[in-house]
């Protein structure tokens, strides 16, 4: 920010400057009215482009915000049962917690049976202790019948009637972490990390699960960016050197997949590649194969068509640079005796980089954060983080954890846009 | 010629707006599982109270669960408003306040007279949150042109790779599955329930579905499975009953059904807790589950829950629905799964993850 | 040029050739896709594959059962109108936003430039599902979910990237002089920038806001997450079909797409060597 504040001034001064350059001579009072001037001009400029960033700021960064937000924030808990969470302060946390406890604990379950809110704090609680909602609920459901008199005398004799679990302390440290307004937990999750019972932050021990799918994620979109650079990079080439007429030809069937519905590449390919599809169809009927291949919901599914709905991405600055390269170096380099492939490799290759980073750093983000293609074709194997996303918020309604997720993909994706910008300049995205 | 654009633009656009406005005031979203079955519901239920009241219906399919009715009542962003709903998941629904309370004195009695109470098969009032629409079944079939030589015939078999070996289509969530797998392991069918809510029946479930992982095609909706077995994505298939009665009566496909320990269930009309359009809600189950709209079920083999319907039932039928099975199946148990719905959800999410 | 070496020679033509195929064969991995599916759409059997009687070109093999059916299906129907809608609108807003924004950017005064750039231009890059999610939980709060005023809020968003870039890039080529001397010759300022600025913007604008309009015409992931039953769109319509009930329906519905896009495309085009000659460039840039 300090530096753009300096560019500010030296544009000011610059401005002045300029204006005295061309012969006029300004006095102390025209300079003065020239800075009046130019705040004017900065003033409209800027009062443009207000309207779009209020616009901006509640159509598009506040829903990011608040997504930030719902990975640490969760109150269900603590409003469902608020006095089973009092008394549970005075517990140790080791054995099975007094009976005030246990009492509040029964008296909230029937209430919570009762207001049918029993589902929504078993779901809590389950994602700190797995398989606790079944004893919660089969518990809600035994108590729902209790008497209020019953419940107040012997409230945890009925608890622990209705199941056994309650006399452990695991369930009940769970419903004390679950209590709490603020948690990082989610974000831990996230990267399979969790607290251990005296609260350092340690590898979670069951299933590792969302580092593998970032590391899966990051591959698969290596591979892509990849496989785009390897078809784009040859027909790039092609179409700097064709002739005019005919690279603006052909140009256009680069940019009629870049104008189709990506919902419609996405169907093409599974016309093409599902078991009775034209390719299989095709490869039976020629006597290739006897069998129908497993070609779509794979890893291999997501990769193709995910390449062929990108490739554009990598096509158009490729191109663009191309263009501006003047081949008669190439040629001067053969000539003065270089081999094709080492002028190609020092003379031409260097000289298209700009291109080649621009198109491989916007595909390489783009596919890290794709979920339509995957969740279509993807099958189990093909699945991206994106889709796990989707899943929390979908399936298993676990939407803070969905944020949290959600949260290292958007830091990853600005880490990635912020390098784009600093060496390409974000408003140097080609759309052809 | 900017404004002019934009001008045309809007005008364009307001008039498309202005008739569909009123169309979404008053219509009311019903919500159901689409393919065969959403479309006897649209012929027999869905057109004919349109056609009676005048009141708009947009029928939606989904493929089960109650993920989406959670995330809408959760968010306080009522979508839906009538929902076709498994009995496996409605004791569930309902017991998380997902589903209004439908009065009883909505219904309408049989076209025979019979009082509401009476004219219903017992099970189909048994929930407070729903009424019972259809009896169906989940069982599993083949396709004869891929099968190969050995037929199967018990759910033993549908987990006997070596047997007939070849893809299973399988619903991707725990319910079901889990069931079938402890019988294809040997437990008998009225212990099914009581096994699976010990962690050794569990781990003795998974174990079994271990055995054919690899051979597993999942899918999400009832609506892919005639596919599957026709294209040969499968060999085997888990399906609703009706699917493969349809393609087998409607497209003469060479599909066969084994009833063999099939899971038998209700679907219910529920309505999304909150819904906006409730009483209008409750006007369309009144409607959809009077003796007429019912009959019209069997024509996807699903039972009608009214017994006055089923007077009105082609005989020839009959022996499809799965009323005439019942003695080789197992009663879907909607409280296990409410109980057990989380835990195992959980649980099976991560074993395909494994 | 200089007399290469025979060998030179045969491993330069070999170079060639297969620079050639390799080429053709990416355009035809580009195209081919897209274009299997129009035969397909028509196909009288309810599969996504070629029939014998297709391949033999057997008349009875073919059929416009599949357009019918859209024309047919209240549901489909219903997408159709409510794509337009959602996706017009959304132009609108992103449209007006954008330009006067863009105006302002191409400024040379305009404070914070890179930094403001950097964020209009972030709803493009950010996953959609990251947006989505995001969009879910803030847009209950204010009743948006499930709105047309809600999905028309969030694809404007999601299309004002595209109208700056394009409007900014043909401002780039803009000879400011032009203006000032505009403003010299007496004229307003609002009078010289209707008069000069706005002409050359112009094919910028549209072809802006035809990106605008395209972005929300083929967004699906928020409205997966915002829309009801009421507000389902095409994409919409064909993700669901794409998941549940695999029908050429999907077919044909992606096929007139595809001539929509064609549309599009030569529009632009027309556009594009406009500006260009417009602002005293020749050919591809």
């Amino acid at each position: 920010m300090s530096d753009s504040s300096v560019n500010k001034a030296n544009a000011v001064n610059n401005d002045a400057d300029a204006m005295s350059a061309q012969g006029y001579a300004l006095s102390k009072k025209e300079m003065g009215f020239a800075r009046r001037e130019i705040r004017r001009h900065k003033l409209l400029a800027f009062s443009l482009v207000v309207p779009l960033l209020l616009f901006l700021a509640f159509a598009f960064i506040a829903p990011i915000g608040s997504m930030l937000h719902q990975g640490f924030y969760n109150p269900v808990v603590n409003d469902l049962v608020p006095e089973t969470l009092s008394t549970l302060k005075e517990w140790d946390g080791k054995a099975q917690p007094n009976d005030i406890v246990l009492n509040a604990m029964a008296k909230d379950l029937k209430r919570l049976a009762l207001t049918r809110d029993s589902g929504k704090f078993s779901a809590e609680i389950n994602r700190y202790l797995p398989g606790s909602s079944s004893v919660i609920k089969s518990s809600a459901r035994k108590l729902k019948r209790a008497e209020d008199a019953d419940l107040a005398d012997n409230g945890a004799q009925l608890l622990l009637a209705a199941n056994d679990a309650w006399s452990k302390p695991k369930i009940w440290r769970s419903i004390q972490q679950a209590g709490n307004i603020y948690t990082d937990r989610n974000y831990l999750t996230a990267l399979d990390l969790e607290r251990n019972q005296s609260g350092e932050i340690i590898v979670r021990e069951s299933a590792q699960v969302y580092m593998k799918l970032y590391t899966k994620t990051l591959k698969l979109a290596l591979i892509i960016t990849l496989l785009c650079l390897l078809f784009g990079y040859p027909l790039a080439y092609y179409l700097a050197n064709a002739p005019s007429k005919k690279a603006n030809l052909l140009m256009i069937l680069v940019m009629l997949p870049f104008w189709t519905s990506l919902l419609v590449r996405t169907t093409a390919w599974i016309a093409l590649l599902q078991t009775n599809g034209v390719i299989n169809t095709l490869l039976l009927s020629v006597g290739i194969i006897s069998e129908p291949l497993e070609l779509l919901y794979t890893e291999f599914s997501t990769i193709v068509a995910m390449t062929h709905i990108l490739l554009p991405f990598m096509i158009l600055p490729l191109y663009s640079v191309m263009k501006g390269v003047d081949p008669s170096y190439f040629r001067a380099a053969m000539s003065m005796g270089a081999r094709p492939i080492g002028a190609f490799i020092q003379v031409y290759f260097p000289a298209t980089l700009p291109g080649l980073s621009a198109g491989a750093l916007l595909v390489f983000i783009i596919s890290v954060g794709y979920y339509i293609t995957p969740a279509l074709v993807g099958g189990t194997d093909g699945q991206m983080i994106s889709n796990i996303i989707a899943f929390h918020m979908q399936q298993s309604n676990n939407w803070s954890l969905a944020a949290a997720l959600g949260s290292l993909l958007l830091v990853l994706i600005l880490a990635l846009y912020w390098t784009y910008d600093k060496f390409i300049g974000a408003s140097n995205i080609k759309l052809g | 010629m900017n404004k002019k654009i934009i001008l045309a633009a809007s005008a364009v656009s307001f008039m498309m707006l202005a008739p569909f406005k009123g169309f979404a005031a008053d219509s009311l979203n019903v919500i159901s599982f689409g393919g065969a079955y959403g479309a006897a519901q649209k012929e027999h239920m869905l057109d004919p109270y349109t056609k009676k009241t005048g009141n708009k219906i947009l029928f939606e399919d989904y493929s089960g669960g109650i993920a989406e009715i959670k995330a809408q009542v959760t968010a306080n962003n009522i979508q839906w408003d009538v929902v076709d709903i498994e009995v496996i998941d409605l004791e569930r629904a309902c017991s998380e306040g997902l589903l209004e309370v439908i009065p009883r004195d909505i219904l309408a009695a049989g076209d025979d007279g019979t009082p509401a109470k009476d004219d219903f098969i017992e099970s189909a009032l048994a929930n407070e949150c729903g009424v019972g629409n259809i009896v169906w079944t989940i069982v599993y079939a083949y396709n004869e042109k891929t099968v190969g030589s050995n037929l199967p015939a018990t759910m033993a078999d549908f987990f006997d790779t070596k047997k007939i070996p070849g893809k299973r289509a399988m619903r991707k969530r725990p319910q079901v599955n889990l069931e079938w797998a402890l019988i294809a392991d040997g437990v008998a069918r009225a212990d099914v329930y009581k096994v699976l809510a010990t962690d050794e029946g569990l781990a003795r479930a998974f174990a079994k579905l271990d055995t054919i992982k690899g051979d597993i095609v999942w899918f999400d909706s009832w609506s892919q499975v005639p596919q599957l077995l026709n294209d040969g994505g499968a060999v085997l298939a888990q399906s609703a009953n009706g699917r493969i009665f349809d393609a087998i009566k409607k497209e003469n496909k060479p599909f066969k059904m084994i009833w063999d320990a099939h899971v038998y269930d209700l679907d219910v009309w529920a309505v999304v807790k909150g819904s906006k359009k409730k009483e209008l809600a409750f006007d369309f189950i009144s409607f959809a589950t009077g003796t007429k709209p019912l009959s019209g079920m069997p024509d996807v083999a699903y039972g009608p829950t009214r017994k006055s319907s089923m007077k009105l039932v082609d005989p020839k039928v009959i022996p499809d629905l799965p009323t005439s099975h019942l003695e080789k199946g197992v009663k879907a148990d909607g409280i296990f799964w409410a109980d057990y719905g989380e835990t195992l959800g959980e649980k099976f999410n991560e074993w395909l993850l494994k | 040029m200089t007399q290469l070496p025979s060998y030179y020679k045969f491993w330069h033509k070999l170079g060639h050739y297969s620079l050639k195929f390799g080429a053709w064969s990416v355009l035809f991995f580009l195209i081919l896709p897209i274009l299997v599916i129009i035969p397909l759409s028509f196909n009288a059997e309810p599969f996504f594959s070629f029939t014998r009687g297709m391949v033999t070109l057997d008349p009875d093999s073919y059929s416009l059962r599949w357009y019918n059916n859209i024309v047919t299906n209240d549901n489909w129907l219903l997408a159709v109108k409510n794509s337009f809608i959602i996706g017009i609108f959304s132009t609108i807003i992103a449209t007006i936003l954008g330009t006067l924004a863009a105006v302002g950017l191409s400024s040379q005064y305009m404070p914070f430039k890179r930094v403001i750039m950097l964020i209009i231009l972030s709803p493009m890059i950010v996953p959609l599902i990251i947006v989505a999610a995001g969009m879910f939980f803030f847009y209950t709060k204010f009743n948006l979910a499930g709105s047309f005023a809600g999905l028309v809020i969030a694809h404007s968003a999601l299309g004002i990237p595209f109208v700056i870039i394009t409007i900014t890039a043909t401002l780039s080529g803009f000879d400011r002089t032009l203006y000032f001397a505009g403003l010299s010759s007496g004229a307003s300022p609002v009078r010289s920038f209707v008069d000069i600025v706005v002409p050359i913007i112009r094919p910028g604008v549209i072809s802006g806001a035809m990106f605008a309009f395209i972005t929300s015409f083929d967004e699906v992931v928020v409205v997966l997450f915002l829309a009801g039953p009421g507000q389902r769109t095409i994409p919409r319509q064909m993700f669901s079909g794409l998941r549940e009930q695999i029908n050429p329906t999907i077919l044909a519905v992606a096929t007139l797409l595809i001539a929509i896009s064609v549309i599009f495309l030569v529009t632009l085009e027309v556009l594009r060597q406009r500006s260009n000659r417009l602002r005293g460039l020749e050919g591809h840039n």
